[in-house]
């Protein structure tokens, strides 16, 4: 992938690593930050590539790992847990097909579990890639996975 | 009925949050002006004598705290840092401010660094707010254009530059001194404290940092003085503070009130009371890092010290509502497994405590001769063990919950699992 302009984005500081990590992975297909572009990364930043990936490693955001086009992450903390975020969990995984951690065979959606989104208000919630959901429903979840798998094609 | 009174949130749903011309027709940066024309001892006195206290959880004294960071050296490199890493279960009133009025957390850290003698301030938002962070990149880049923010702002010769930083899933990362390394771009991993932030904070350097609801206080605590400040909420807990509802309620949500609001005033008034007419249960006041409160405390005076005199803690302000239907062992199961995630593993005491706190209850809970008295006073004391030889608060959280609960609630846990 083209890392270029998210480099020159920043200032050679090991201060923007996670910001630069954030970008990588925002723009790649995979939601993920591959090996040759942590090899640039350490490189630009003048760090060891060690430190890169124990950044990778310590912040659940962040994945070294390929993942799909669509990274789920459901809420589980106490309060959606609450209200009802474990029957979404189950019911994500039947449908998707997926444990969680899994992604689907097609490459479109991984499933993760997150601790609190600061959504409480409208628990459950989740967010797919940056967006967030609440108050949600299966129903309204079939609606999001289908706009989701549309707005792919 | 009672009536809300906005002071953090004096802007929130009133103006465009992406309009820094609406902002200014609401008085926005009148603060910074009055700020920059009186002497940075005026300000943190002035922050010192209303009695604002750190709104993210710890309560400390913010005034003694800018004072630390201004008087330590005077020619020497200094930041300020807000912390937006708002991660503790049931809290999202920084969200709110950052979404709805982010120009007032601009102003409010902007006169925080002039009084301390900073140029240089971060805001540490948690990756999973996207809004917050648009939101302020928005507005920050309008101040910069409005000269709110940059060299020489308003013709002061103060010089002030904002960055974001983003956070990236770690909710130890809220704790002070673990931002500041995460803000060097390292792994959410404590220091040790003492030094304070204040002496030795980012890149060594003296550092504020506060919250951004404390932050957002600011601007009317200047414009209004401190004495208005201090007629509004209690004597030892001053001004409002921004409650989070969630749970079994049925209008959950955000609300500011002044401090000394009765918990049963907010549950049943506030937030219209339980769900589908069921009896109380319990409430979670501050989050997982926090404490179960019985019915009959419902009449505590929401506030720092009428909280800490029964046991229990005002926290963030989240106050999550259990109707008596509700497993409250299955709540506590949930919370232990939050910190058990959440540790970062630096310390033996934490590391395997967090774990074997969960792995107990989860096994007890299993058990058909399951005695809460019993395990509750052996998860306390564990808890309590590993709170002593733990190194930040992360470790020292666990036994509020599970104390409080052993404490207040032994009733409540034996019907739940009947």
């Amino acid at each position: 992938m083209e890392i270029d302009p998210i480099l020159q984005k920043y200032p050679k500081s090991r201060d923007y690593l996670i910001e630069i990590l954030h970008d990588i992975q925002n723009a790649h297909p995979q939601s993920y930050i591959p090996p040759e572009v942590v090899t640039r990364v350490a490189k630009h930043l003048n760090v060891k590539q060690a430190q890169v990936y124990g950044v990778i490693g310590y912040y659940s955001m962040l994945s070294a790992k390929p993942r799909g086009r669509y990274v789920i992450r459901v809420c589980a903390s106490p309060i959606c847990n609450l209200m009802g975020s474990s029957n979404l969990i189950d019911y994500l995984k039947e449908k998707l097909k997926v444990d969680i951690g899994q992604t689907t065979p097609d490459g479109l959606f991984t499933l993760e579990t997150t601790e609190c989104l600061g959504n409480c208000a409208a628990a459950p919630a989740m967010m797919i890639n940056q967006e967030m959901y609440g108050s949600l429903t299966t129903g309204m979840v079939d609606i999001l996975l289908e706009q989701y798998s549309k707005s792919h094609k | 009925m009672l009536k809300e009174y906005r002071i953090a949130l004096r802007n929130s749903g009133l103006i465009n949050p992406e309009s820094i011309e609406e902002f200014i027709a609401a008085d926005g940066y009148q603060a910074l002006r009055k700020a920059l024309r009186s002497e940075p001892l005026g300000i943190y006195e002035e922050i010192y004598e209303s009695g604002l206290r750190g709104r993210g959880g710890a309560g400390f004294s913010t005034g003694a705290k800018e004072k630390a960071a201004a008087v330590i050296c005077s020619d020497c490199d200094k930041y300020v840092i807000c912390n937006a890493d708002e991660g503790e279960p049931g809290t999202f009133k920084d969200r709110v401010i950052m979404e709805t009025d982010p120009h007032t957390l601009i102003e409010g850290m902007t006169i925080a660094a002039y009084s301390i003698g900073a140029h240089r301030g971060f805001i540490y938002i948690r990756g999973e707010y996207e809004l917050s962070i648009r939101r302020l990149t928005l507005a920050i880049e309008q101040a910069y254009q409005h000269g709110f923010l940059g060299n020489n702002i308003l013709g002061s010769g103060f010089n002030f530059d904002l960055e974001i930083r983003r956070g990236a899933g770690s909710y130890l990362c809220g704790e002070e001194l673990t931002l500041i390394e995460s803000v060097e771009g390292k792994r959410g991993y404590p220091r040790i404290k003492p030094p304070y932030p204040a002496e030795k904070g980012l890149w060594g350097s003296p550092t504020l940092i506060n919250n951004v609801e404390t932050l957002a206080n600011f601007p009317q605590i200047i414009l209004n003085g401190a004495k208005w400040y201090r007629s509004i909420g209690t004597e030892n807990s001053p001004g409002t503070k921004i409650f989070t509802i969630s749970g079994d309620v049925v209008n959950p949500g955000y609300y500011e009130y002044p401090m000394g609001i009765t918990l049963r005033e907010l549950i049943f008034d506030v937030a219209g009371g339980i769900k589908n007419n069921k009896p109380f249960g319990t409430a979670l006041l501050g989050g997982a890092a926090g404490t179960f409160a019985a019915e009959n405390q419902l009449d505590v005076q929401m506030s720092y010290d009428k909280l800490k005199e029964v046991g229990l803690t005002l926290g963030s302000g989240a106050v999550i509502v259990l109707d008596s239907t509700r497993n409250v062992n299955q709540t506590m199961l949930s919370i232990l497994k939050f910190f058990k995630h959440e540790s970062c593993g630096k310390c033996i005491p934490c590391r395997i405590g967090t774990t074997q706190l969960y792995e107990t209850l989860a096994n007890e809970l299993k058990s058909p001769t399951f005695n809460p008295n019993k395990v509750y006073r052996e998860l306390v004391w564990q808890a309590e063990l590993m709170a002593r030889t733990s190194l930040c608060p992360l470790g020292q959280s666990p036994v509020l919950p599970l104390k409080s609960l052993h404490d207040n609630l032994m009733a409540l846990l034996t019907a739940s699992n009947a």
